[in-house]
């Protein structure tokens, strides 16, 4: 069995408890235990960033001390999660000023980090801890008959973190194909889907969530496949009022990748967290050929 | 006498790992224009922001709402082909506007940000109920509406917590933060 340190990150908790439950459900399937660490805190998001960077690495670096703690390599399924911890752990690694700062206040909670962990986003397990070829040979629902838009996003890939494709990567798609589904052309698939500014640029974040629904329609997906809660609640939750602005009528489910994968590794939808969706995700369900998952 | 730092140096001393990208290095070419999402929405093109910093045009560069408008995408960083840290530089404006307290009022993105670390510092994690207030004061009757539309059914879906969440460590937590920012403890 190989274990992680697991930071679900506050959006898991609530609004993205279905990819928390997806998530432990399917790497459960490849003996992987994703252990949450005791006592997380927030990762800050792109915030902290907005007013100070020691105290973002700072806080960053404390669940990076966590996990160091308890010797194990960080996961993480969020990506604005992944990115901070992946980039606070290499600056401390690179740069023993900061990590002299950051422990200094560490040592207010008994912690320190010396960079001796890796941070991977949840995706990277299933790529290379588990293999696209182990993944295929564990799919007993192949998704036939359903087009899924692998939706990257930004954090994932941006910026690049260790000389990978940022303009054309395809594990996404590679993963699709495991479960047996087929990926839809997605031109826009590393568009950014506006994250936090549905909150402070609403007209702007709205329309770029539009361009995405659009991209997804247009190529004939049955349902997009996100890999981070923020680009999930945009594209779906608001949905229905990027349809009341632009006079369109997208119904497009928006489903995170462990719970198509979950479906595909015969895992019950009810325990991969589908149906508290807003844009309902049944319609897919009609789409799959030629055994229904039920 | 010491030299005042102009505009564009105090900006690249804002930029802790710009790795060798100082803003000066920029060539005008217009790829992270071109390749931003939100540059249709910002007063001025991340281009020309580069242009006004490097030329010290500060109370232009402040009162434009370019920076805040920028989703931290990071498509422009990674094409850029003078290597600059495009989003990293829109960072260190946040910053440095926030700081001065001179970003324009009607701006919901800095009072957004600062709600977020005060809810974090008092609790050690997000919680949207406590971030609302920041931006639908900003919202007309319509957006507001939309918004608690929205809210209603994540809520009815059990998708919006009841209780804000907290850490178990929140002393040694906060006294972390001390040690780095004051918490301005008179409140």
């Amino acid at each position: 069995m190989k274990k992680f340190a697991y930071f679900p990150g506050c959006s898991l908790e609530k609004m993205a408890s279905s990819y928390h439950k997806s998530a432990l459900e399917t790497t459960e399937v490849f003996d992987i235990k994703l252990q949450e660490l005791d006592d997380w805190n927030c990762c800050g998001a792109t915030t902290y960033f907005h007013v100070d960077q020691l105290l973002a690495y700072t806080l960053v670096a404390r669940n990076l001390a966590l996990a160091e703690k308890e010797g194990l390599d960080l996961v993480a399924p969020c990506s604005a999660c992944y990115k901070n911890a992946y980039f606070t752990n290499e600056y401390v690694k690179e740069d023993p000023d900061l990590a002299e700062h950051i422990n200094f206040a560490l040592e207010e909670d008994d912690l320190q980090f010396n960079g001796n962990i890796e941070v991977h986003h949840l995706i990277d397990v299933f790529v290379n801890d588990v293999g696209v070829g182990k993944l295929k040979e564990q799919v007993k629902n192949p998704l036939k008959g359903l087009k899924i838009a692998p939706y990257y996003g930004c954090q994932i890939v941006r910026p690049r973190k260790n000389g990978e494709d940022v303009e054309d990567p395809q594990y996404f798609e590679d993963i699709i194909s495991a479960m047996g589904a087929e990926p839809a052309n997605f031109p826009e698939r590393l568009r950014c889907c506006g994250g936090s500014l549905i909150m402070t640029s609403r007209v702007a974040a709205l329309d770029m969530v539009r361009i995405l629904l659009q991209s997804a329609e247009n190529n004939g997906a049955h349902v997009i496949a996100t890999a981070c809660p923020l680009c999930q609640v945009n594209l779906e939750c608001y949905q229905a009022t990027v349809n009341e602005e632009f006079g369109t009528d997208f119904k497009m489910p928006i489903l995170y990748f462990t719970q198509l994968l979950g479906l595909a590794l015969g895992i019950s939808p009810k325990k991969l967290g589908i149906g508290i969706e807003l844009v309902s995700a049944t319609p897919i369900f009609s789409k799959l050929l030629p055994k229904e998952v039920k | 006498m010491a030299l005042k730092p102009s505009f564009s140096t105090e900006i690249s001393n804002l930029l802790y790992a710009a790795h060798g990208s100082p803003i000066n290095s920029c060539i005008q070419c217009g790829t992270c224009s071109g390749t931003c999402p939100v540059a249709n929405y910002m007063d001025q093109s991340p281009r020309r922001l580069i242009g006004m910093i490097n030329a010290d045009l500060k109370d232009d560069v402040i009162d434009c709402n370019t920076y805040w408008f920028c989703a931290s995408c990071y498509h422009c960083t990674v094409r850029c082909p003078a290597d600059i840290d495009i989003a990293g530089v829109m960072y260190a404006v946040k910053r440095y506007s926030i700081w001065h307290k001179t970003y324009g009022e009607d701006l919901v993105g800095p009072q957004f940000s600062e709600a977020f670390v005060k809810t974090i510092v008092r609790s050690g994690r997000s919680y949207e109920p406590l971030l609302a207030p920041s931006y639908m004061t900003h919202f007309g009757p319509k957006e507001f509406f939309q918004e608690v539309v929205t809210a209603s059914k994540m809520m009815l879906k059990g998708r919006i917590p009841v209780l804000p969440p907290r850490i178990k460590r929140l002393d040694n937590f906060k006294n972390m933060i001390r040690k780095i920012i004051p918490l301005g403890e008179s409140s």
